[in-house]
């Protein structure tokens, strides 16, 4: 069997349904072998549309997502997605050619040293040097890919290796000494946690995209209603805690709500949960909840104590440390009267202090008022996904998510270009959810060229382009920081999107009148195949509240 | 901080406030690794994307052909090399780590002297070497090769007897250490 067909038989093995890419010289072979190998193949555009798309896929189902390209220009395309995987913990599984093995390290033809460049920023890199260890290694990447804390896995394989004749065996053991992530957390400490969490006054439930990676929510909710602790997710974890709801704060950090962000600065427990400190969460770190102690779990060890020094420390996954947290917190037997002070206070910041804009008088469409009209037109039901900036953090400030895996966002690399094509691979993922992606003007035609690939192989998202014709957190930030000195912002309403949806076989609309906005979307929601929304909004709107950057959370503005 | 975005400029005094995280007692980390290609890129490229320095580096087959061992030294706070040996861990092809107490360590380096010597110069030399138990590996007759085992202090003690000779040239190989007791390093 040449080696290619090999790598066909263990995709099918890993449960593999759908692959992201773009063939080229190098991975012809490859290719050669999706003839009739039993493979979906989406073909994109451009390789970081794939790659985002495996990103979207993988955010949406919790599956491995699985992105190939050729080698050279083809594989470093696929760099920022990788970088993306990495900072977000996707499962990913990226398979590049390379040039044949005569022509490494001579600048052959599209050469590039792809497991070089992408080093820094995988999981774990396979460079193939004998195809006999191609089964091998494939099978070991999808293991490290989706285990412990997920990330990228990039395997590089020259074109005449991939072409070789190698004895197939399937590979049903996969053995890694180096690699054996902690999954059950230590009992003592998750004791020591129960008795904290019971002495508490003031505690605080922290919880981030770890417990939507290791698909944690029941027992986070069991967690967190197994007393009247207050609860407030990152960016990434969003959904992970049904909102709304009476222990919901909202979410936290730069642009977090206050309640969530003052209760972390007064509290006197954090629990963090899958959560890893973020400059975005902590704003001034010397000043970050100073009077806190933390207990902190995570799958990963190098979390722990990276920021902030935990006080009591639990390895392992949010899944099963959470499910023992809860047993040992009830056998405690701790009165919940003890946090009706704590409630209080909440209440009292959550009341002055609600997420709240100025309506416009007339049919202008607020940015945050296009949100909630998305909420209502979707039910609140759909898959939503989004790029990079005020309209990222406006959907995560307005559109309440009931569900784990409902919100696909680049949170930690910042992906501008993320949100189509992620919302693409999440519809391949989930044909049956109604997937939307809520993109910024500026940010959308980063990738927009996948809307070819939507109208050819009738992937059905729908795209409401938040249009201020500014890139609008740039343009707030040079409005805040830099004295309203505005430099290369602005957009303009370039291209015509309406016009340019429809060249790509795709419908486009415009939307521009508030009291419509819900019908309008409705009717975008109901029209098949993919969808181009055109959404005018308030031009000069300010993500607000804020936490100015290198700030305490007391000082939040707006 | 200064934050990037924002106006503030950085100042000399905190960039002074970070390099003060160092406290200047060195580490020395045994690594043992799988032999594949790439590993001691990884590895370099770990330390390197930390700021961190490393002084020295060796590399060496063990007992097993498929396990390498990789000794360095590093400079540093405790808290960064903890961050360091963490981030050392994830990497899928390293097998154990250990920062090795250095009283519960036996380190060894070797070095080789290259030394202007002519008539009595060398018998002083030899004299030297003698007493700090080196050995004379090759005599020209105007240079002098010494050989010479030990720990780092005792290499630069050496260095430093014989550089007023004239040092020609000088080079080592970087510390490998082993763990006092019974128990494997």
């Amino acid at each position: 069997m040449r080696a290619v067909d090999a790598v066909m038989e263990c995709l099918k093995a890993e449960g593999v349904d759908v692959v992201f890419g773009l063939p080229g010289g190098a991975n012809l072979p490859t290719y050669d072998a999706f003839v009739g190998g039993g493979i979906r193949h989406i073909l994109v555009r451009h390789e970081a549309g794939g790659g985002h798309a495996a990103e979207g896929y993988a955010k949406a189902t919790g599956k491995v997502g699985v992105a190939f390209a050729t080698s050279g220009p083809g594989a470093t395309n696929l760099v920022t997605p990788i970088c993306d995987a990495m900072m977000d913990s996707v499962p990913v599984v990226f398979i590049t050619g390379q040039v044949r093995t005569e022509l490494l390290g001579t600048d052959g033809f599209q050469e590039a040293d792809t497991i070089g460049i992408t080093m820094p920023v995988v999981k774990h890199s396979f460079m193939i040097q004998n195809p006999q260890d191609i089964p091998r290694a494939i099978h070991e990447a999808f293991h490290v890919a989706r285990s412990g804390r997920p990330g990228p896995v990039l395997v590089d394989i020259p074109q005449d290796l991939s072409r070789a004749e190698i004895a197939y065996e399937p590979v049903t053991d996969v053995r890694l000494p180096g690699y054996q992530p902690r999954v059950e957390g230590n009992q003592k400490q998750i004791r020591q946690a129960a008795k904290a969490l019971a002495a508490a006054q003031r505690p605080v439930i922290y919880a981030g995209g770890g417990v939507v990676n290791s698909n944690a929510s029941e027992e986070l909710v069991e967690f967190v209603r197994s007393d009247r602790f207050p609860i407030t997710c990152t960016l990434m974890g969003l959904g992970a805690y049904p909102a709304p709801d009476r222990q919901w704060l909202g979410m936290l950090g730069m642009h977090g709500t206050r309640a969530a962000n003052y209760a972390m600065d007064e509290a006197d427990l954090i629990c963090a949960v899958g959560a890893r400190f973020d400059d975005r969460i902590t704003g001034k770190l010397s000043e970050f909840a100073p009077r806190a102690k933390f207990i902190h779990i995570d799958v990963d060890p190098a979390e722990i104590s990276k920021n902030v020094p935990a006080h009591i420390p639990i390895v392992g996954d949010a899944k099963h440390v959470l499910a023992k947290l809860v047993i040992e917190y009830r056998a405690i037997g701790a009165d919940s009267s003890r946090l009706e002070g704590w409630w209080s206070r909440i209440g009292g910041w959550q009341e002055k202090y609600p997420l709240a804009y100025e309506d416009s008088p007339d049919s202008e469409i607020k940015p945050q008022y296009m949100i909630k009209a998305l909420y209502e037109a979707t039910s609140g039901e759909a898959v939503v996904t989004s790029d990079v900036g005020q309209h990222q953090m406006w959907a995560a400030q307005y559109y309440d998510f009931p569900k784990p895996r409902r919100w696909i966002n680049s949170g930690g690399l910042g992906t501008m270009g993320f949100g189509l094509p992620a919302a693409m691979g999440a519809a391949v993922g989930c044909p049956d959810q109604l997937v939307c992606c809520i993109a910024g003007d500026g940010s959308v035609q980063m990738n927009i060229q996948e809307l070819a690939t939507c109208a050819q192989n009738d992937i059905p998202i729908k795209v409401f382009i938040m249009n201020n014709g500014y890139l609008g957190m740039v343009r707030q930030w040079q409005e805040l920081f830099w004295d309203g000195r505005y430099s290369q912002v602005e957009m303009g309403q370039f291209p015509d999107y309406v016009k340019l949806a429809e060249a790509y076989g795709a419908t486009g609309m415009r939307f521009e009148d508030k009291n419509a906005l819900v019908a309008d979307m409705r009717r975008a929601i109901a029209t098949d195949g993919p969808v181009l929304v055109d959404v005018r909004v308030t031009r000069e709107e300010n993500t607000y509240p804020m936490i100015p950057a290198g700030q305490p959370a007391r000082e939040m503005v707006g | 901080m200064g934050e990037p975005g924002t106006k503030e400029v950085l100042s000399l005094q905190e960039l002074e406030a970070t390099a003060n995280l160092r406290t200047g007692r060195k580490h020395v980390l045994s690594i043992l690794v799988e032999n594949k290609p790439g590993v001691l890129t990884r590895i370099a490229g770990l330390f390197a994307r930390r700021g961190f320095n490393i002084d020295t580096l060796s590399v060496g087959p063990t007992d097993d052909e498929q396990i390498s061992r990789i000794t360095l030294t590093v400079d540093g706070a405790l808290h960064p090399i903890d961050q360091v040996t963490k981030q050392l861990h994830k990497l899928i092809n390293v097998l154990k780590i250990r920062d090795l107490e250095p009283g519960d360590t036996v380190a060894r380096e070797l070095a080789l002297f290259k030394v202007a010597a002519d008539g009595v110069q060398r018998g002083e030399l030899m004299q030297i070497a003698e007493i700090f138990r080196g050995k004379v590996v090759d005599v020209t007759k105007r240079a002098i090769i010494l050989e010479i085992t030990g720990t780092t202090e005792k290499i630069a003690a050496f260095e430093s007897m014989v550089r007023p000779f004239g040092l020609i040239e000088m080079m080592r190989t970087g510390e490998i250490a082993i763990s006092r007791g019974r128990t494997e390093t």
